[in-house]
């Protein structure tokens, strides 16, 4: 069985890279009790797949993982547990000896600290790899040293109306123009301006906020900078470029 | 002095300019949260080294869930910055904070420094400047925590007796617990003037078994530099600090703290018995960790499976110092891989004697993966095997090693030593003639995928043991013992490394120093000596520069055949070894004569007199010393 996990990365996991995490989910999946299933060959390791590597330093909103679970024991393996969907698309697992417990709960209860578990789903065994379904990323980025929004705004103007922004990343040019699909401020709760970008995040075209700051010239260091959504290519295509679903926050 | 807020703040400027930030940010699986302002006393536990090695010392383990299973104690941890990080921290004013809650170290009331190896001593000394805490103890005022160190380098506390206000010499399980109940009885003071605290705190823990605080101690020197004496100049301070011992294991940790990032070692440890019976006389921690008490196998398989299971870790190791001579080894072993079988875990088992039970075992834990397997057979020749007191001989060696590769292993490790005592370039040819026997083995089996990695160390004459009047090689002697090796050792399956002889030759000033060394290590720290251990950070020329700008010869200290009666600057501490069982052993190791076990026949060593209570207490086969005559009548099955 296939599972997608939907949760947060927050606090100290912010400075936990991307296989690292890996590692935090084979083990938090063990320590959950969830009866993971192996790669055949020289080297089995568990079958994980996390969309799209959040940068060191970003906090994750609703970021995405992938685990895939045995259905039975292997021969020779001693009895674990089993899932099983109820009607209502909860995910439940069956322990030996234990009360059925829904996965999300096993799941949060074994998650390190600034790990939330926000939604369990069962996925199709051969649905298309997450990488390859999501299409752009959502996040706000908090000034830390707000200072005047004023130019910041025209910059951001500027930048919307350029056709074109020639940069170099890794040695290799690109255009980090098309790259943008919205560019906004916004305020949060907290007043702190903020800005909110939702980028292109296909293979081969992502977009990343820092270059963005740094066309905007706001230093990295005065920045928090949060994803607070990954969207698949059919819901990109759907939603308007504006921050209207974005609840957490206030125009 | 900063606020945790105030850190924080800071910190979060420079965390993303450093390599591997997860390092400095805590917040780990089965990390503890304590809350400050509600619990009495504060406890940091510091690891000289980077966190990727630190995270994974179960010595720190231990105190760490002992201390934070107290209601009235909180620990937390610090490790060594790395050197990117701490230039950031000392450019942002960022002291060393304990990761549990960011508060300044200084703000603790004990700072507990691990000091497991010699080559810690300078990050030791960078961490307690990192911290704002004066590196002197004298220097300290009230205002600053207490700075105690534990742990094997402690066995020689000299070097470092400038820089710690006390030691604790031996297990700190019982006494870590003493000394927090003497910090609640005398509170920190919030302000320095007027204040007693410190001296009062010293003199309590002076009478504390097993410590020892060094400014209570005066050493005397004879005019050809050797000492004189070492004796106390209060009366609270004994004459002689004999190590602290538990009498009876305590449970083992089992809420490991899980790294979010790779550490050097990713796994549960459980630490299968204390102590060693074998008596190889180059070996300090079979010395000093005496008697060997063992725990039973329904404790270690029913904590492994608790640590496993919180944790998640994909590796067990089941630790001593020779786990062939754990009593119901096979039992355990069965039961281990019984309990995990099918669960990808790896099972570490290492210390194991060579001989084929051993490849029996190792089958029976072997779960999807063939590792390497190790042995350490140490020496080469008879002669050598006789003198260090590990007597194998090639025969077993050879067949032991057939049995791996037959049974599957590609890959053999075997461990030698060079530098024992009088050995001689035939001691060191018969290493390489040896490792191509086995690789010979090796191929009859597996052909050209057999492979060997040969580990090749520089025997330091440590502090108690049989060895400690002998000299360490020159220089000059150890690298032409080795290039004897790199050049018969040429084939492109066998794998050699050895250690470059200024790493042995520091480690050996710093093992065998005495007071004068504490300048040297501060001159050497102040002229940027740090990572001492790190290939690539260790600078023999400011240790060099640091022995000549203090006038000390450093061949003193370790090039220097020593009298029978020599006074060491380690002699007031005590193992519980004597000194006359040490000579004795190492008399007898100059005529050839190796020593059995002693489970069977009492070597009379010193351990059973000076812990007579803790025996008559714990009677039967629960410690592995023979039963001797007045201790216990009965004969009691251990718990």
């Amino acid at each position: 069985m296939r599972i997608r996990i939907t949760f947060s990365k927050t606090g100290a996991m912010r400075y936990i890279g991307h296989l690292d995490l890996q590692v935090i989910w084979e083990r938090t999946a063990r320590r959950a009790g969830l009866p993971l299933a192996y790669t055949q060959g020289f080297h089995p390791g568990p079958r994980i797949q996390i969309a799209c590597a959040l940068p060191l330093g970003f906090s994750g909103r609703q970021e995405l993982v992938d685990l895939w679970l045995k259905d039975a024991p292997a021969p020779g393996e001693p009895a674990g547990a089993t899932l099983q969907v109820t009607s209502d698309s909860t995910v439940m697992v069956f322990q030996a000896e234990a009360p059925a417990r829904r996965c999300i709960d096993l799941l949060q209860a074994a998650a390190p600290p600034g790990i939330d578990i926000l939604r369990v789903e069962r996925i199709e065994d051969h649905a298309p790899a997450l990488q390859a379904r999501v299409s752009a990323a959502d996040y706000l980025v908090t000034l830390l040293e707000p200072g005047s929004v004023v130019p910041l705004a025209e910059k951001v103007e500027h930048m919307l109306g350029t056709a074109s922004l020639p940069r170099e990343r890794r040695g290799k040019p690109y255009d980090l123009r098309p790259l943008v699909l919205c560019l906004e401020i916004v305020k949060t709760g907290s007043l702190a301006p903020a800005l909110h970008m939702l980028l292109s995040a296909r293979e081969g075209a992502t977009g990343r906020p820092e270059e963005v700051l740094v066309v905007l010239g706001v230093p990295l260091e005065q920045v928090r900078i949060e994803r607070t959504r990954l969207l698949f290519a059919e819901d990109a295509a759907t939603t308007s470029t504006t921050s209207d679903h974005h609840g957490s926050r206030s125009l | 002095m900063l606020f945790p807020l105030e850190i924080n703040t800071r910190l979060e400027r420079i965390l993303l300019s450093v390599q591997k930030p997860g390092r400095y940010v805590g917040g780990e699986l089965n990390s503890v949260r304590k809350d400050w302002e509600t619990t009495p006393i504060h406890l940091a536990l510091v690891f000289p080294d980077i966190y990727d090695i630190g995270v994974s010392n179960l010595g720190i383990q231990i105190l760490y869930e002992l201390v934070n299973g107290r209601p009235d104690a909180l620990a937390e941890r610090a490790y060594a910055p790395w050197i990117d990080m701490e230039a950031q921290m000392r450019q942002h004013g960022i002291p060393l904070y304990g990761l549990e809650s960011r508060h300044a170290l200084s703000d603790f009331d004990l700072v507990g420094v691990s000091l497991p190896y010699e080559t810690l001593y300078t990050n030791a000394l960078n961490l307690l400047d990192l911290a704002g805490i004066p590196v002197f103890s004298v220097e300290r005022n009230d205002t600053h925590p207490l700075v105690i160190a534990g742990g094997h380098a402690c066995f020689n506390p000299e070097p470092m007796h400038a820089f710690l206000d006390a030691f604790v010499i031996g297990e700190g399980e019982d006494a870590i617990g003493e000394i927090i109940d003497i910090l609640r009885q005398f509170p920190r003071p919030k302000q320095a003037a007027g204040s007693a605290w410190r001296e009062q705190v010293l003199h309590r823990l002076a009478s504390l078994p097993g410590v020892y605080v060094p400014r209570f101690y005066e050493a005397v020197y004879n005019p050809d530099g050797t000492l004189q004496a070492i004796t106390p100049t209060i009366p609270e301070a004994p004459g002689v600090i004999t190590k602290r011992m538990v009498a009876h294991l305590p449970p083992p940790p089992v809420h490991f703290i899980v790294p979010n990032i790779e550490a050097v070692h990713n796994r549960v440890v459980i630490e299968v018995m204390r102590g060693c019976t074998r008596g190889c006389r180059f070996c300090q921690a079979g010395m000093i960790t005496r008697p060997v008490r063992e725990r039973s196998v329904e404790e270690i398989v029913a904590a492994a499976e608790e640590a496993i299971r919180g944790t998640g870790f994909e590796e067990l190791a089941l630790l001593s110092l020779s786990s062939s001579d754990y009593t119901p080894i096979l039992e355990l072993v069965t039961a281990i891989s019984g309990q995990f079988a099918g669960r990808h875990l790896t099972v570490a088992l290492p210390s194991l004697r060579i001989e084929s039970v051993s490849v029996d075992l190792m089958e029976k834990l072997r779960d999807r993966r063939a590792g390497g397997f190790t042995l350490a057979p140490e020496a080469a020749t008879e002669r050598m095997r006789r003198i260090i007191n590990k007597f194998i001989p090639d025969e077993q060696i050879l067949e032991t090693a057939g049995e791996i590769y037959a049974r599957g292993w590609p890959t053999l490790k075997l461990y030698f030593m060079i530098g024992h005592p009088s050995e001689t370039l035939e001691d060191v040819q018969a290493i390489a003639n040896l490792c191509k026997r086995v690789l010979a083995t090796g191929r009859q089996a597996l052909g050209g995928k057999a492979r060997l990695n040969v580990g090749v160390s520089t025997f330091i004459p440590k502090p108690h043991t049989p060895f400690q009047w002998v000299a360490v090689d020159t220089p000059e002697q150890i690298r032409l013992k080795q290039d004897l090796l790199r050049g018969e050792l040429r084939d492109r399956n066998i794998k050699l490394t050895w250690t470059n002889p200024e790493d042995t030759l520091l480690e050996a000033w710093l093992a065998r120093g005495d007071r004068r060394t504490a300048e040297v290590i501060h001159e050497a720290w102040k002229n940027g000596a740090r990572f001492d251990a790190w290939q690539d950070q260790f600078r023999p020329e400011v240790w060099a520069a640091a022995f000549d700008s203090l006038g000390l010869d450093p061949a003193f200290y370790t090039h220097r055949p020593r009298e029978a009666e020599e006074v060491f600057p380690w002699d007031h501490i005590s193992s519980a070894v004597r000194k006359k069982y040490l000579y004795a052993d190492y008399l007898r190791s100059l005529r050839g004569e190796t020593r059995d076990d002693c489970r069977a026949d009492c070597d009379a060593c010193g351990i059973l007199p000076t812990f007579s209570a803790e025996r008559g207490e714990h009677p039967g086969i629960y410690w592995k010393c023979p039963e001797v005559k007045n201790h216990s009548p009965a004969i009691q099955e251990p718990r």
